[in-house]
């Protein structure tokens, strides 16, 4: 990419050639095992790394909480089940450098002392399944001749977005219906069957992978105070080049657009149907990082011939089919959120059973037990509230 | 011996008869069968010792395990909001023009179903699809034309 705009900042750590397999070795882990645990968590944690799957939680201190239990049997998983709308910078991680991310998940097996890892593969992804495998036997291969005991296999999805939620996705594993866990116990004391687990990104593992190669002081030189390091974003959309695209955190949304739109941009919906939808007045005062938008990487732009009514009923549409249904609030008050903005557009009800309907996403925020239905309030509520006019006409 | 039996008993000297086998033995017979029949399912059941129920409930909850009958070919046209700028609306209509039916339905053959589905992972190249677990992307109505042509002889 040969960026227009100057404070955009163009980084090439998680694509780039690192010599992380060279001839079937694994230099990074070769020397990761070698060090003491508590130094690499501290490391980690130093660096400022938050999980890069959305949600943002400190990887060094979910390691942790995870190394400190005292139980013998412990799981590493890796989250490769990226459903989000718009995301797809996942896909191009495990087709182009898996080899750092099972390097990064081995680390955390070294460091949580855990003997076995999952990559739980979105059922959209199984064609990589014949090529994973394949870079999967070899690096069996090579951390055998370290002399280190761990072994990674892959478990696949079947089609199901809130199996990309950590509990849901643990009860897939383990045979049953994707369905949310109550939190706490959180997956580190009680994991997949029912063991310490800890389960990160993609991503995520890739970037711990890069600290250990590059060093923390030079992580932390990327980004801002609080978020450090750079990010793989999902650009789609009204973009002459969408596409994966790496930089780093805390640059201006209007940054973004100037590089990234395509002249005519009146809308980004920034982190997918469950992030926010920021409208073009606010672009300039958006930060795309943990201290204003963070996201897990979807970027979808849209231009001013788009009907934001028609993004929202399609995002809402996505919310209903994929509520896994256990509990009341997202279940029916996603079907009542379709059902309720059909009914304004057709003139069916007044502009404002607008106001019921944002309270409803008001409840479901609080009383929802996963993140699925705690976020559909999210795009609702920046859509509506931004461009209210396309709703209701 | 009946057919399911035979089937399952395969999968499951595979995966075992834990729980945690019967996500990969489910996955495994949509693969073979491109559906679940309720004789199968009757079937895992039997041999996994758990109830038919758990075995539905389970299958039922991913979009992916197919409870009724597919093709050899299952389609499944992404319908995320960025598909549908990119023109998904016409693909459909050429798929189902093509293959004479609607989205939902099998060509009497048995060959082909078309479904739709929620976002597959290709935004920077939609329209997209998948047929079975192959991916196809930057749709236009004659590739995706000439897609089911080579899938007709094959």
């Amino acid at each position: 990419m040969n960026s227009t705009n100057k404070n955009l900042k163009k980084t090439d750590i998680i694509f780039g050639d690192c010599g992380c397999s060279d001839s079937g070795k694994f230099p990074i882990l070769a020397d990761a095992i070698k060090k003491d645990p508590d130094l690499i968590i501290d490391e980690i944690i130093e660096s400022g790394l938050k999980g890069r799957g959305g949600a943002g939680f400190p990887t060094g201190l979910k390691w942790k909480f995870a190394a400190v239990q005292r139980n013998p049997e412990k799981y590493v998983i890796c989250n490769a089940d990226e459903g989000e709308p718009g995301t797809f910078k996942d896909r191009d991680i495990l087709l182009k450098v898996p080899e750092k991310m099972f390097a990064g998940m081995a680390i955390c097996g070294n460091v949580i002392g855990a003997k076995e890892g999952f990559l739980y593969l979105r059922g959209e992804y199984l064609f990589m399944l014949p090529k994973l495998n394949e870079i999967l036997d070899k690096f069996h291969v090579g951390i055998k001749e370290l002399g280190y005991d761990f072994h990674i296999s892959i478990r696949q999805g079947s089609g199901a977005y809130v199996c990309g939620e950590e509990t849901a996705l643990i009860e897939s594993m383990e045979g049953k219906r994707g369905e949310a866990r109550n939190k706490p116990p959180y997956p580190v004391a009680e994991g997949f069957r029912g063991k310490p687990t800890v389960i990160n990104n993609v991503e995520t593992f890739v970037n711990v992978a890069m600290i250990q190669k590059y060093g923390v002081e030079a992580f932390k030189k990327l980004g801002t105070q609080d978020s450090r390091g750079s990010k793989v974003f999902s650009v789609s959309g009204d973009t002459p080049i969408p596409g994966v695209y790496e930089l780093e955190l805390g640059m201006k949304l209007s940054d973004f657009v100037d590089e990234f739109g395509d002249g005519d941009t009146k809308a980004v919906q920034v982190g997918g149907a469950s992030g926010f939808c920021v409208p073009r007045k606010h672009f300039e005062d958006t930060i795309i990082g943990f201290e204003g938008i963070p996201t897990g990487g979807s970027m979808m732009l849209f231009n001013s011939t788009r009907s934001m009514y028609n993004v929202l009923n399609n995002y809402l549409e996505f919310f209903a089919d994929e509520s896994c249904g256990q509990c009341t609030p997202c279940r029916v008050g996603c079907q009542q959120l379709v059902i309720g903005i059909k009914a304004i557009k057709n003139g069916e009800k007044e502009a404002e059973y607008l106001d019921t309907l944002l309270k409803l996403t008001d409840s479901m925020k609080i009383t929802s037990k996963c993140g699925l239905g705690q976020s559909v309030a999210n795009a609702f509520s920046s859509i509506v509230e931004n461009f209210k006019e396309e709703m209701i006409y | 011996m009946t057919e399911e039996f035979v089937l399952v008993k395969k999968l499951v000297d595979k995966y075992g008869t834990d729980r945690e086998a019967l996500m990969p033995i489910l996955q495994a017979a949509v693969a073979e069968k491109r559906y679940l029949s309720e004789a199968i399912m009757n079937e895992i059941a039997d041999q996994l010792d758990i109830s038919p129920a758990q075995v539905y409930g389970t299958a039922t909850f991913y979009t992916f395990l197919d409870v009724k009958p597919r093709g050899k070919y299952v389609i499944r046209l992404c319908k995320s909001i960025i598909a549908e700028m990119k023109g998904k609306k016409e693909i459909q209509r050429a798929i189902e023009n093509t293959l004479k039916i609607k989205t939902g339905e099998t060509t009497p053959d048995n060959m082909f179903t078309l479904l739709e589905t929620n976002d597959i992972g290709w935004s920077d190249a939609e329209p997209s699809m998948l047929i079975n677990e192959i991916p196809y992307t930057h749709l236009t109505v004659d590739k995706v034309i000439n897609i089911l042509n080579d899938y007709r002889i094959k």
